[in-house]
């Protein structure tokens, strides 16, 4: 079993190489990609069923003992995730090799695709796996560089202009996260997740309160929480749909996976709560004020992005076992949800050759298949029962009720309003893209009510209509298929979450670290 | 813990110089400002190694007065990235050169339009038009010179420079 937690971080990283040396063979290339995010889905699955049912397992890399070398760590909840974003991962590639044959490589230079492609999901699975605070780091930066050329991908002047922001504003916090890991080792003398979380107790609260800081700033800047979220809904959308769809599932997932470790693991007895649940709430409502000024539908799901981040960094403030369960659920359900939401955008694209609401219309009747596929998640990110939204959304209210003070009850009522307003943001898109007619009378009235949005970014963008390979709309119905099992197996889904809550806050000695290395 | 005054003080130089220099709006100044952070950070994990000893290497040096070797392999592999970022960073600013003619950061048009209604709307209640036309001034050190600073010649200017990198376009034929 131990061997093959390593796997799945060097799977991906040989499959990146074959890639890049078959980069004149596209059916090469996506056989190794296709097989590789497979291989590293059925191991997250298995390690899943067994760290679920058994102890979480530790690998010592290299074979140094525990302390003092790189430890692969994997619990319930990083096998929860690893499992969510292979399926995720694997879901974008074919969605975009459905993208590619169709296209053939005119837009963008296909052989660099894959390679960092598989680079971008060896990143996410070593930051979800690794044990100790500079290893984490370094799967942080295996993705961000992944994701520096995927965001830049065929170097055309938007994509440059943009993903100098993206770039830019990720090195500002891979440095900063770096000195934090300096300053933890200084006062600590380990970098060791485990260990930290031990010693961390022996340190004065002031001292604490620097580092929880300066991590907090650094993974707030990647999970882009308000005031630190304003690079994100300037760079996603100009990237190529599917690499926009991985990015928004994934990328802010593993800063708030960085976040939900900070907050349980490393800082037991320091918190933060009360900043934590203001700015939260500022996420929730800035966010998704930002969707409604938005008339382009990329633009509007990047704002419901960064306001739902709120809803997690909410479960983190609440700080229970039953808050930290919820929130890993809602982390769950919005990887898929939001990915599936983009690739269901990136269709709309191609059908209708633009993604601005003022632009689109008729698409009921054109492409019924289309409306199915955009109005499921979106009902369901708009958290309508008995969509898995509803589920998170309910459980971390729920959580939020019992701890009872003023504030969570604040927050709660600005959390129903952000998810009214989410609806409200994509049933305007439905309402405008879907159900006006293409010939409809009413439509002067109807521009009139909404002139206000003339002026919103990318309001007018029209590119050429292509047709939809099948792959594309099965892929995207597959994802569907997927948001709805949220649903269905929402019972023994929430229970695994459940435990991790309860698992997170229970301190782990590295007595119990170092015997399960040894085994 | 004792550590050396001088690299403290270093170090704080070089943090402060990269934020202003990451501050800038020529992008080569932005990648000059991640190499000082960068730099300013593995200084920061030297600082927390302790105080310096004998080499690390196990057996041949008393474990006693031996350096922490920790940061100092945290120090290398953080070299790495930094050198690898900074390869793309270069790349970048080539390639945005080559589109603009220009390494700034440009400015986003959509940004300007909705500052311009802001502006519009709030001319009657607010005095500070004037901030308008000081804007380039603020964003830059020398406000008189064009915010362009590294002139490179170019084979749209001069005949006989080929300096276009090549692409994998299917136009090119370079990269298949």
């Amino acid at each position: 079993m131990n061997a093959l937690v390593p796997l799945m971080v060097t799977l991906p990283l040989v499959g990146a190489a074959i890639a890049l040396i078959a980069g004149r063979h596209r059916r090469t290339q996506v056989l190794v990609s296709i097989v590789t995010l497979s291989l590293v889905l059925i191991i997250a699955a298995v390690l899943l069923v067994a760290v679920d049912t058994g102890s979480p397992i530790a690998v010592s890399v290299g074979g140094w003992p525990v302390p003092f070398g790189i430890v692969l760590y994997v619990d319930r909840l990083s096998a929860l995730l690893v499992v969510v974003s292979s399926i995720v991962l694997l879901a974008v590639l074919l969605f975009s090799v459905g993208q590619g044959a169709a296209d053939g490589d005119d837009d963008t230079p296909v052989s660099i695709f894959h390679p960092s492609y598989l680079i971008l999901a060896a990143g996410i699975f070593n930051a979800f796996i690794a044990g100790d605070l500079f290893n984490l780091y370094v799967g942080f930066e295996i993705l961000l560089v992944a994701s520096y050329v995927l965001i830049t991908l065929g170097s055309t002047e938007s994509r440059i202009r943009t993903g100098i922001v993206y770039i830019v504003v990720s090195l500002v916090s891979s440095i900063l996260f770096l000195a934090a890991i300096a300053m933890i080792y200084g006062a600590l003398g380990t970098v060791n997740m485990v260990q930290i979380s031990e010693r961390m107790t022996e340190l004065p609260q002031e001292t604490q309160l620097v580092l929880h800081l300066m991590l907090l700033v650094a993974f707030s800047i990647k999970a882009a929480v308000f005031p630190l979220s304003f690079w994100l809904p300037d760079s996603y959308p100009t990237a190529p749909a599917p690499v926009t769809a991985v990015f928004a599932g994934l990328l802010t997932k593993v800063g708030v996976y960085a976040l939900i470790r900070t907050e349980t693991e490393l800082f037991r007895d320091n918190d933060v709560n009360t900043l934590l649940m203001i700015v939260a709430l500022a996420t929730m409502v800035v966010g998704v004020l930002g969707a409604l000024a938005q008339a382009e539908l990329k633009r509007i799901l990047s704002f419901t992005l960064v306001s739902h981040i709120g809803y997690m960094v909410f479960g983190l403030a609440i700080a229970t076992p039953a808050a930290i369960g919820a929130t890993v659920y809602y982390t769950v359900h919005h990887i898929i949800v939001q990915t599936t939401l983009f690739l269901s955008v990136g269709l709309i694209e191609r059908r209708a050759g633009s993604t601005s609401i003022l632009r689109v219309k008729g698409l009921m009747r054109a492409a019924p298949v289309l409306a199915v596929l955009y109005f499921i998640p979106a009902i369901n990110l708009g958290g309508l029962p008995p969509f898995s939204g509803f589920i998170g959304k309910f459980a971390l209210f729920d959580a939020g009720a019992q701890s009872g003070t003023p504030l969570a009850m604040v927050v709660i009522v600005g959390g129903i309003v952000t998810s009214l307003l989410t609806l409200y943001a994509l049933m305007r898109a439905w309402n405008l893209a879907f159900w006006r007619e293409k010939d409809d009378h009413t439509e002067t009235e109807t521009l009139e009510r909404i002139a206000y949005l003339g002026d919103a970014p990318a309001a007018g963008v029209q590119t050429e209509r292509r047709v939809i390979p099948r792959i594309m709309t099965a892929t995207t119905a597959g994802m569907v298929v997927v948001t709805i099992a949220l649903t269905v197996f929402a019972g023994p889904l929430y229970d695994v979450c459940a435990r991790i809550g309860e698992s997170l806050l229970q301190p782990v000695h590295l007595s119990q670290l170092q015997e399960e290395a040894g085994r | 813990m004792d550590v050396s005054g001088i690299l403290i003080v270093i170090m704080a130089v070089l943090f402060a110089c990269g934020v202003y220099a990451m501050l800038e709006r020529s992008l080569t100044r932005v990648l000059i400002g991640f190499l000082l952070l960068g730099n300013a950070a593995n200084l920061l994990l030297l600082i927390v190694m302790g105080r310096p000893g004998l080499s690390p290497f196990f057996g041949t040096s008393d474990k006693d007065r031996m350096s922490d070797p920790l940061p100092q392999a945290l120090t290398l592999t953080a070299i790495v990235i930094t050198f690898a970022v900074s390869a793309f960073l270069l790349a970048l600013i080539y390639r945005s050169w080559q589109l603009g003619q220009a390494d700034t950061v440009e400015d986003d048009e959509t940004d300007l339009a909705v500052r311009g209604r802001g502006a519009a709307r709030e001319e009657d209640l607010d005095d500070e038009v004037e901030l308008e036309n000081a804007d380039d001034a603020v964003t830059t050190d020398f406000p008189d010179v064009d915010t362009s600073p590294i002139v490179v010649l170019h084979h749209r200017d001069v005949a006989g420079i080929r300096d276009d990198a090549p692409t994998d376009g299917p136009d090119e034929g370079g990269g298949r």
